[in-house]
């Protein structure tokens, strides 16, 4: 086929992203400096979102860039979320590493290389491009887990993370290539008609293994139980930043294509495989909230959390009916804008010059009396993870349980209210001790000025957000009414 | 407009006493609470004094004397729909003064984090006012949830560590949860109701005037109240899920506490009288045995606890939760004495619980404990406490001339044709009233006070002034409440309505 201009422009996020990598990377060798790297990948992903916005925004019309690619209001939906979260994501490493004594700079590169993965994610409609994404996503966090190499943590964790994932790697592998042995093709567009067919008869055991493999490897990317034994480690492990954008985008890009994959791919069809679904998100809701209850460590409960709020959102996938893409949309951006809010003080309140980051519980007792905004910020960002109203968490509650119930889903919809019961507690327990005595000896405390630097400005900006999300929610579904998908 | 007024000024009030301590002084967000509350309490009696509160509904459908919709989210439906009745009248005013009481009250008793805990006192009422206002049910299921957070920050960091108790932060966290889960029930049901709504007539609405008259099968509609009545169940609180009410009310700060019986467990009955019973008719009548035979259990156990109790506030709280077993009973008899009755408790015992709390936080102020065992003889060492506790005890117990009376008489009047034995055995709950009530006050003020115990320091003009209030207002409410039945008559008669006539299908004859 031939590019035509129309392509390009369609094509003009992911291309402007790989010119910003390849930018970065010269400037880092012929000038390793670490403002103004970390300021060139932030220019060129501002350049990428604002190209994704006008895209949306002229009402462009879904483009077919190669058999790979689809960019339809959906891939730009999810395209301008991983651009937004990437840039937080940025300018809170730009204030995680500024006392990190090593090499700073390659950071940025290896978050713009993750970030374009996430892009690919977002438009495949073609196995190929499912498998290129993923792994452009995963290759490039092994190194930022264990970016502080002279760190056991941080290198344990990517270890995990880099074994773990090539095993789920090669689960998805087998599974594609034994669905491309049945349905002949590895488009979306060729595989939901084979599904449809065959949704009528017995089935082929073969394709249904397939799809089993298929689902265990983005499960493990996703980290729904019981694909889920990685995940507290690694967070714990990897600095700050990297943890948030490995809650967030690392898991928003992979249900974006999961979602596609059910709709377009006719997911839907195999029936046994949604129901097994199901369970898995029943399992995660109970395991992630029961085991964060257990947590003193403020990232390994976010990583629990994590896993429970992802078996929400499953929730809104397996339902399925007119509501799922839009209720697992506005589930993930409530989610995404929320975590970001969360880690970001996490991130701002630690720093890499010291020996760990400000992860356990104690070490926030009275924040909010050395620093109240900051600390109203985490308490709004967890009254919004607990799905409280007035945050934009409620939001995307509200509408995984409407999702629910117009699917008959009665057991996942019991499992939503027992689990957020449970998950109220530990983030109560976390609140509150932002608001208890201040202990005489405290070792972590963001810099007083922390409102005025981009990190700050950056976490200002997710609650402004959320609270938005929250109190004045019309105009964001406006746009997940944009993006949504036609069933292949 | 003015309705949305009603909501907003708690809410910037406590924005500006948040910010203001640290700008203007520490003193300043007591004044500014004080004057936010009484401004909104000079509104809410305004409206009552020039509104009328006599229209009755047309063709079954409810009128409103003040009324205000703009769109919120109309991709769902969903819409700022505010609006007073002559109830939500009697109970906005009820917050908005329990409001004045709770900021007076904790005057001297908050010494920590005044501008926080202002900022959490009126959001928390802000809140309430809210759900008394909606008729959104996406909106009331919102502010339901919203009021809860400054309700456990005020529990959690301004509370007691009562002895023997298991601490302040379990006890909101408690709360928290119980009624969060409750809540998210209601949610359930709610979000049902709607999608039944869009199955019959294609269009999805929150609105309330919409969702009154949908088509539902039984058992749907009697799956669907249930979701509604658990959530108000825990918050009235209903026996078997009291569990959270105790422990609150025992750690929380006198304000908290003010407010936690006084107005947020109204918000309860309110919801029942507004929700459960005008949209689901039907499932509510076939119901109300159940829930009244819980509302005698309630009466019973929460009467029989309070003689268990050593502490005070624990004993209030227990003679709470069998003060609300009457107005379960009146809600679901469902005649009109019996619903008027209800209007009348539930101002009444916001009154006299709201006073009682006041008056344990001044005890405790003064002995620095709350144990009756360490009482005894505090009748020598004040002047004026111990009568002021006795004149809301025997308020307590339902003496004539005092609104408890009132209430209580219309609603085990209007409840008798409904079904005896039950009014027969909830009557008993007034005998067992008077027996704690005189319990209290013979362990704590009578007998003779310990050797050399110095004389305490007695009410002080705020204190005095708030009693006095609190006194006048219960007299009056005794001696002519037909003022608060002329109000709310035409809310209860609509209600009575819509149900006697499910009641009349379920074989129930009022």
């Amino acid at each position: 086929m031939t590019f035509t201009s129309e392509h390009l422009a369609a094509l003009a996020p992911i291309l402007l992203l790989s010119a910003t990598i390849v930018a970065v990377m010269l400037a880092i060798a012929f000038n390793r400096r670490h403002w103004g790297n970390a300021t060139t990948a932030v220019v060129g992903l501002n350049v990428a979102l604002l190209s994704c916005i006008w895209l949306i925004w002229s009402d462009h019309p879904d483009t077919i860039v190669t058999p790979l690619f689809v960019i339809d209001g959906y891939a730009l939906f999810y395209m301008a979320l991983i651009l937004v979260t990437t840039l937080a994501t940025a300018t809170l490493s730009h204030a995680y590493l500024e006392r990190f004594r090593g090499e700073r700079e390659e950071m940025y590169l290896l978050l713009t290389l993750s970030a374009l993965g996430g892009l690919t994610l977002a438009c495949a409609q073609h196995f190929a491009s499912l498998f290129i994404g993923l792994e452009l996503l995963s290759v490039p966090l092994y190194a930022m887990i264990a970016y502080p190499v002279k760190s056991r943590r941080p290198l344990e964790g990517g270890l995990k993370y880099l074994v773990l994932s090539a095993v789920a790697s090669a689960f998805l592998l087998f599974g594609i290539a034994l669905i491309y042995s049945q349905a002949g093709s590895l488009a979306f567009a060729d595989i939901g008609p084979y599904f449809a067919g065959v949704g009528a008869m017995p089935g082929s055991p073969v394709a249904l293994i397939g799809g089993a493999l298929l689902l265990i490897g983005l499960a493990f990317k996703l980290s729904l139980v019981p694909f889920h034994l990685w995940t507290p480690d690694v967070y714990e492990g990897a600095p700050a930043p990297v943890a948030a954008y490995l809650a967030t985008v690392s898991k928003v890009a992979v249900f974006a294509v999961l979602t596609r994959y059910f709709v377009e791919a006719g997911g839907y069809y195999q029936t046994s495989l949604v129901s097994v679904l199901g369970w898995l998100a029943f399992a995660s809701i109970f395991v992630g909230n029961l085991l964060a209850v257990r947590q003193n460590n403020v990232k390994r409960m976010l990583a629990y959390s994590s896993i429970a709020h992802f078996g929400y959102c499953m929730v809104g996938l397996v339902a399925g009916g007119p509501l799922a893409v839009e209720a697992v949309g506005a589930y993930l951006m409530t989610y995404v804008v929320t975590s970001i809010g969360a880690f970001g003080v996490v991130t701002l309140t630690s720093s890499a010059g010291d020996e760990r980051d400000a992860d356990v519980i104690y070490d926030y007792r009275g924040l909010f009396w050395r620093r109240p905004y900051l600390a109203s910020i985490l308490t709004a960002m967890l009254l919004s993870l607990a799905g409280i109203p007035l945050t934009a968490g409620f939001i995307g509650k509200f509408y995984i349980i409407a999702a629910g119930l117009d699917g008959h889903q009665w057991w996942l919809l019991g499992a939503v209210v027992v689990g957020s019961a449970i998950g109220l507690y530990y983030y109560l327990r976390l609140l509150i001790s932002l608001f208890l005595l201040d202990p005489s000896k405290h070792r972590f405390a963001a810099s007083l000025d922390w409102a005025q630097r981009a990190g700050g400005i950056m976490v200002l900006l997710a609650m402004v957000l959320m609270l938005a999300l929250g109190v004045f929610p019309q105009p964001f579904i406006h746009l997940l009414q944009l993006s949504a998908l036609a069933p292949g | 407009m003015i309705l949305l007024w009603l909501i907003l000024i708690p809410f910037i009030g406590g924005l500006l006493a948040w910010q203001g301590e640290r700008t203007v002084g520490r003193g300043f967000p007591r004044w500014i609470a004080l004057a936010t509350m009484l401004l909104a309490l000079g509104i809410s009696v305004w409206l009552w004094m020039v509104g009328d509160w006599s229209l009755e509904a047309v063709g079954g459908v409810p009128r409103w004397t003040i009324e205000y919709q703009v769109p919120w989210i109309p991709r769902f439906g969903i819409s700022l729909h505010l609006a007073m009745d002559g109830l939500s009248l009697m109970l906005v005013v009820l917050t908005n003064l329990l409001g004045v009481m709770a900021v007076a009250c904790s005057w001297r008793e908050i010494d920590r984090n005044v501008g926080f805990f202002h900022l959490n006192l009126l959001w928390n009422l802000g809140g309430v006012v809210g759900v008394f206002l909606t008729l959104d049910l996406f909106l009331f299921f919102f502010l339901w949830e919203m009021m809860l957070v400054p309700m456990y920050f005020l529990i959690a960091l301004w509370g007691h560590n009562a002895p023997g108790g298991k601490g302040r932060i379990y006890a909101a966290t408690k709360f928290f949860i119980f009624t969060q889960a409750s809540g998210l029930v209601m949610l359930l049901a709610i979000l049902g109701l709607v999608i039944v709504h869009y199955q019959n007539t294609g269009i999805i609405t929150f609105d309330y005037m919409d969702l009154l008259k949908t088509e539902m099968a039984p058992n749907v509609e009697m799956i669907l109240m249930l979701g509604f009545f658990i959530a108000f169940a825990v918050k009235t609180p209903m026996v078997p899920l009291h569990s959270w009410l105790p422990d609150a009310h025992s750690q929380a700060p006198t304000a908290g506490s003010v407010d936690l019986a006084g107005i947020l467990l109204k918000t309860a009955a309110y919801g029942m009288l507004r929700f459960a019973l005008p949209i689901f008719p039907n499932a509510s009548a076939a119901f109300a045995p159940v829930a009244m035979w819980f509302g005698v259990l309630g009466i019973l156990y929460g009467a029989f606890l309070c003689f268990a109790q050593n502490d005070i506030k624990r004993l209030v709280a227990y003679s709470s939760v069998s003060h609300m077993g009457f107005v379960l009973i009146g809600i679901y008899s469902g005649t009109p004495q019996a619903l008027q009755g209800v209007v009348v408790q539930m101002l009444a015992h916001g009154l006299s619980a709201g006073a009682l709390f006041i008056l344990c936080g001044e005890i405790y102020e003064r002995l620095h404990t709350r144990e009756l065992s360490k009482m005894g003889g505090l009748w020598a060492r004040f002047p004026y406490l111990p009568p002021i506790a006795l004149f809301f005890s025997v308020a307590a117990l339902g003496l004539p001339g005092l609104g408890n009376f009132v209430g209580e008489f219309l609603i085990l009047l209007g409840s008798w044709k409904v079904n005896m034995l039950i009014t027969a055995i909830a009557s008993t709950g007034l005998i067992l009233g008077a027996v704690y009530s005189l319990i209290l006050v013979q362990r704590a003020f009578h007998g003779a006070p310990a050797e050399g115990a110095p004389p305490l320091k007695d009410l002080g003009k705020r204190e005095l002034g708030m009693m006095a209030v609190l006194m006048a207002l219960l007299l009056a409410l005794g001696l002519h409440p037909q003022t608060v039945l002329d109000t709310s008559a035409a809310s209860m008669h609509q209600v009575h309505s819509i149900y006697s006539a499910a009641q009349a299908l379920t074989g129930v004859t009022p």
